[in-house]
């Protein structure tokens, strides 16, 4: 049995930057009904810049996974930076292919800081934007 | 039962995995096909393949309308797949067998039907808490626009009808209908339906069955349980996708008035007045499924050679064999009764595990199963799980299937645990 590589399983076990932050300046939340997948996240902003987050939320370790690496990213960027980011960008930190079900649970944590942050209400998968 | 017999039973079945030529697929290069996600849908053998391909060779066009050979070729199988339906749930006339997308708009009909021209404010539908949501969302919409109340009969932490809080509920002398499935699709609960029905008929109440999870897996008979309505789904029982049925009492099915408008349905056709047809094309709006209704009747046909009893028989065997197996894995929880009082499928979780992530596992060893909430979100609620997976059963599935299904948990459980 090999499923994902070492980076998503140590993610899933030991995700960063987990948590709530209160107050905060950003907190969204989005479901995948499909799957019952819940993800939040808060975020405090200083100078424009994201200082501060926290994810939580239960899901796959696909999921999970995503969020924490995610996070570790955005983490200093200012927000015009970290709203440049592409599912591209995402998939590539998988580095595994996945089907149509399961690229929702890897862009979860996407679409949480697209609506969340940048208000893009109604964001998909398969947006560029 | 003994070990040599449930082998034995097995073998037999295993005779029937030729009659599915999917069952020879590869997942991916080397790795076959082990389909154990019948819950969701049926694989189709191919007597039913080749009866589908037979109507739109030799006798295609549409039903009821024309007077020409082909037509009434056409309506004559049309019709013989309908009484195959009538006699596979034990009802007495064809008329009372309703034509249908799915169960789930079998359902539907019932709803909107029977409930707008009955349903009264402050009416009360129940509806329990183990039902798919194809028993619950419909009587929601209908009751809605009735200023009816749907009520969550409860169940017990072994996954049966709690019956002494179903009795308490039937005293408010405001239950109008009553909404069980007979076999859940999560729990693999067998629901003791003829007293339920009794039950809920003592007080003046109706009974709609979700038999989706039943009529693939057990003899049927409608008038035994004294069911009232009952649904099913043909591609759920090795028919094709896209035709169901809907059994219901004739004389209820007389009261109603039509589901959707069209042609077929119609008796007389003016701007002043439009009268409907009699039963069952009251209820047949609009050219139907034809060659998936005669697909149906070639699937009946099929299951009945076999017998409903052996296909319940060789599924409990698995079923039994595959909880035993489950149950010495470290992590895993599952859910509903045990293992001898139960139709042919588990759900269950394995701790630190995501239903996902192990479906991902199992896939990779070609396993297909379910994963996530198999729309009973509310029934997830209450055992407070997101997803759980779930391992469903059908008369081709073998022994050895089975073992390489719990020994891939097995492997699944220790990728995680390491
Ligand atoms: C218990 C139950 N009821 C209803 C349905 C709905 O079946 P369908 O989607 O074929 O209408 C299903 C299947 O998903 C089911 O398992």
């Amino acid at each position: 049995m090999d499923m994902y590589h070492e980076a998503i399983l140590e993610h899933y076990r030991q995700p960063r930057n987990w948590g709530v932050l209160q107050p905060c300046d950003i907190d969204h939340e989005e479901k995948n009904p499909l799957c019952g997948d819940r993800l939040r996240l808060t975020v405090r902003v200083r100078d424009n810049h994201i200082a501060e987050i926290g994810w939580s939320g239960e899901g796959c370790a696909i999921s999970q996974a995503t969020a924490s690496m995610l996070g570790e990213i955005i983490l200093g960027k200012t927000l015009e930076e970290a709203r440049q980011l592409t599912k591209e960008d995402v998939l590539d930190l998988i580095g595994i292919s996945l089907g149509p079900v399961r690229l929702k649970c890897a862009l979860l944590s996407l679409k949480v800081l697209k609506v969340g942050a940048y208000g893009l209400a109604g964001w998909q998968e398969d947006d560029s934007r | 039962m003994s070990a040599l017999s449930l082998e034995q039973l097995t073998r037999q079945m295993a005779a029937h995995r030729a009659d599915f030529p999917i069952l020879a697929q590869m997942v991916r290069p080397n790795v076959p096909l082990v389909y154990l996600d019948n819950a969701a849908t049926t694989q189709k053998p191919t007597a039913v393949l080749r009866a589908v391909e037979d109507y739109y060779t030799h006798m295609n066009a549409n039903v009821h309308r024309g007077v020409h050979s082909f037509s009434e070729k056409a309506t004559a199988a049309y019709e013989a797949a309908r009484d195959a339906v009538r006699d596979f749930v034990g009802a007495t006339s064809a008329r009372e067998i309703i034509f249908t997308r799915n169960a789930t708009e079998a359902i539907n009909l019932v709803a909107y039907a029977w409930g707008l021209a009955n349903l009264r404010i402050g009416d009360q539908i129940l509806v329990s808490e183990m039902e798919h949501h194809a028993n619950i969302v419909p009587w929601q919409m209908v009751a809605e626009r009735a200023g009816a109340h749907v009520l969550p009969i409860p169940i017990t932490e072994d996954g049966q009808i709690d019956q002494d809080a179903y009795q308490t509920l039937l005293g408010s002398g405001r239950v109008r209908m009553v909404a069980l499935a007979h076999v859940s699709n999560v729990l693999g609960t067998i629901n003791p339906l003829a007293d339920l029905i009794r039950m809920a008929h003592e007080v003046g109440a109706l009974v709609t069955v979700d038999g989706a999870q039943s009529a693939p897996h057990m003899p049927i008979d409608v008038r035994a349980l004294d069911a009232d309505f009952f649904a099913l789904s043909g591609h759920k029982l090795c028919a094709p996708t896209g035709i169901g049925a809907l059994y219901g009492k004739r004389a209820l099915l007389e009261a109603m008035p039509p589901f959707m408008g069209g042609g077929s349905m119609i008796d007389r056709v003016t701007f002043a007045k439009t009268t409907y047809a009699d039963l069952p094309q009251r209820f047949e709006a609009g050219t139907p499924n034809i060659s998936g209704a005669v697909g149906l009747g070639a699937a009946i046909a099929y299951l009945r050679g076999i017998g409903l009893e052996a296909i319940h028989a060789h599924e409990v065997a698995l079923i039994q064999h595959t909880m035993a197996g489950l149950a010495d894995i470290e992590g895993v929880q599952m859910y509903g009764p045990s293992a001898d009082q139960r139709a042919g499928l588990v759900s269950f979780t394995l701790r630190g595990v995501h239903a996902h992530d192990l479906s991902a596992g199992l896939d990779q060893a070609g396993i297909a199963v379910r994963a996530g909430h198999h729309c009973a979100m509310p029934l997830h609620e209450k055992f407070g799980i997101a997803a759980s997976t779930r391992v469903s059963f059908y008369l081709y599935n073998t022994l050895e299937e089975a073992d390489h299904f719990v020994q891939t948990v097995a492997a699944v459980q220790r990728f995680f645990a390491r």
